[in-house]
């Protein structure tokens, strides 16, 4: 525990020391958001507006290649010139930028995690967001919701009593707050007479917090491209170059790029790009729902996680109920789940909150979730020198800032910081596995 | 919704399986393996884009075990077996 506790004051220093070189580079953005920046545009019939990144062609050879370009890719190319002066980076996505899974999430950004390594890696998380939007100029939308576990079983309850103990050693707030709490909170909660589960309990993390997924892949990409990072979009990576033990580049639908390095952050292609380069992941695909019904106006601000039922809802800026529940429990690719996924999750939200059951959906979709064996993510090297893997694993969207910032030190120094020391792929092998459950996964 | 024909009942519906995981044989003789060779047996995954070879059980029906040959991408499910003992 000390150790670990330890960790904390020098990631603080470390991002201190950064911030500085941050703003120096800053000067590089062309195009600034503000009032004025929106008033003199609208002005100008909105023909002054520039493109937020460019468009280059791929170079034959560059110093860093990281493939995909959703949040923790770009973050990557952004932290690599950032934090570590390497800007000869290339971030390469097959589709369209943050098109994957950081399209396709449901916005929660928390740190109720069990273990030791956990707590402090997502609070880190945490601190990089709340600081994010002023950092890019770009608006993330980072909303301080608060989340309220409905606690439905005795052992959700000591679950939660020992994440509670957890995160007080890291100084993260996490508080029982009883049923008549969670009623005067939620004026629309009305306990239903005869519950499936009995209501034993609520659990309250008040820094948990939304944000605009999209923005922080645009956010990163802009910034990336500021700082000399080339964004390439529609170039899939279909073969990972390697020559006696070592990487040397990536094949492309654009030609070969050779890279001295190569990191990996395709939340779920793990096993596919890991393939490419001969190496087997303790992962598996499995596909993630969420729907959204018809807008209205605000009715509760928390975000509201049911243990029992394994699912969860909030209402967006716009006004829509968000809902999501657990993977469909088998393996695919196919970013689409089953109805009755929908059917069980709806069913308990609507025992829950019975006042929504005249609405409509308006919205569904899937996600691909790169399922880690123990649940936590996996920020690694790799047998392959110079290729590194950053695999977001189960709630990926919340860590994608620190996760991006670990993976940028690793490629850079070849050494993970000692925040990722536990989430390396030689956990497995030692038999140092940081189990980690959620409500949105089946293990 | 999957509908996965069992050798042993006939067609069901995927809420009656589990799916367990993808088919690795067992090492002959685990003994032998390094650390290493070990994990990967135990932990790694192909978890390939397409045709695999799982085995599912089939919980709210026969209670048996059986291999399924299943596409990840497409969802079809090809052909099952019972599986070996
Ligand atoms: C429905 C749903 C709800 C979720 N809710 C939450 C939540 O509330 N909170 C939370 O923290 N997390 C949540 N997650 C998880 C989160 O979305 C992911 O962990 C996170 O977005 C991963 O970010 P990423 O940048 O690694 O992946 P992605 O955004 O998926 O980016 C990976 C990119 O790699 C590209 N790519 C893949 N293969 C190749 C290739 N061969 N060549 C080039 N490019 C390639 C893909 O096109 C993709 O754009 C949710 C996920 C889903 C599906
Ligand atoms: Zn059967």
């Amino acid at each position: 525990m000390t150790s670990a506790k330890r960790r904390l004051p020098g990631l603080e220093r470390q991002h201190r020391s950064l911030q500085k070189c941050g703003d120096a580079s800053v000067t590089s953005v062309k195009q600034r958001f503000s009032i004025f920046s929106l008033l003199r545009n609208a002005l100008g019939y909105r023909a002054g507006w520039q493109r937020m990144w460019r468009s280059p062609e791929p170079k034959r050879r560059y110093d860093v290649v990281i493939i995909g370009g959703g949040g923790h890719g770009l973050g990557a190319g952004y932290y690599l010139a950032r934090d570590h002066g390497i800007r000869n980076v290339a971030v390469i996505e097959k589709g369209w930028l943050g098109g994957g899974n950081t399209a396709r999430n449901t916005m929660t950004i928390r740190s109720n995690y069990v273990r030791p390594p956990s707590v402090p890696f997502h609070e880190g998380s945490m601190a990089l967001y709340r600081e994010l939007s002023r950092e890019l100029g770009y608006n993330l939308m980072v909303s301080r919701r608060g989340m309220i576990s409905f606690l439905q079983s005795s052992q959700a309850a000591r679950t939660a009593a020992r994440m509670a103990n957890t995160m007080h050693v890291y100084g993260a707030k996490y508080e029982f707050i009883g049923v008549e709490e969670i009623k005067r909170r939620l004026p629309i909660f009305r306990p239903p007479p005869r519950p499936r589960l009995e209501l034993l309990d609520g659990v309250y993390q008040p820094e948990a917090m939304m944000a605009r997924h999209d923005a922080v892949a645009w956010g990163f990409a802009r910034m990336a491209d500021a700082h000399g990072v080339d964004v390439i979009q529609n170039c899939e990576v279909i073969g990972i170059r390697r020559d006696g033990g070592r990487v040397t580049g990536v094949e492309t639908t654009r030609g070969v790029i050779e890279a001295e390095k190569v990191g990996m952050a395709v939340a779920g292609h793990g096993s596919v790009v890991a393939a490419m380069a001969g190496l087997r992941l303790p992962i598996e695909v499995q596909p993630l729902q969420a729907w959204v019904s018809e807008p209205v106006k605000p009715v509760f601000d928390e975000i509201l996680v049911f243990s029992g039922y394994g699912c969860y809802m909030m209402q967006s800026d716009k006004g829509e109920l968000v809902i999501g529940g657990p993977t469909d429990p088998y393996p695919s690719y196919a970013q689409r789940g089953s109805f009755r996924t929908i059917e069980q999750v709806t069913a308990a939200v609507l025992e829950m909150f019975p006042i929504f059951s005249r609405m409509k959906l308006l919205r569904h979709w899937a996600g691909m979730l790169d399922i880690v064996y123990d649940g936590s993510p996996i920020i690694s090297k790799t047998p392959l020198r110079g290729f590194y893997v950053d695999v977001a694993g189960a709630g990926g969207f919340k860590t994608t800032p620190m996760a991006a910032r670990m993976h940028a030190w690793l490629i850079a120094k070849d050494e993970p910081h000692e925040l990722i020391g536990d989430f390396g792929l030689d956990r497995f092998a030692r038999g140092r596995l940081v189990p980690e459950g959620g409500v949105s996964f089946n293990r | 919704m999957l509908v996965i024909p069992c050798p042993h009942c006939g067609p069901r519906n995927e809420d009656e399986f589990v799916c367990w995981s993808e088919v690795v044989p067992r090492p002959a003789d685990p003994a032998a393996l390094s650390d290493l060779e070990w994990t990967d047996y135990v932990y790694n995954h192909a978890n390939p884009r397409g045709w695999v070879r799982e085995q599912w059980w089939h919980e709210h029906g026969c209670r048996r075990w059986i291999i399924v040959e299943r596409n990840t991408l497409t969802h079809e499910v090809a052909r099952t077996e019972p599986a070996p003992r």
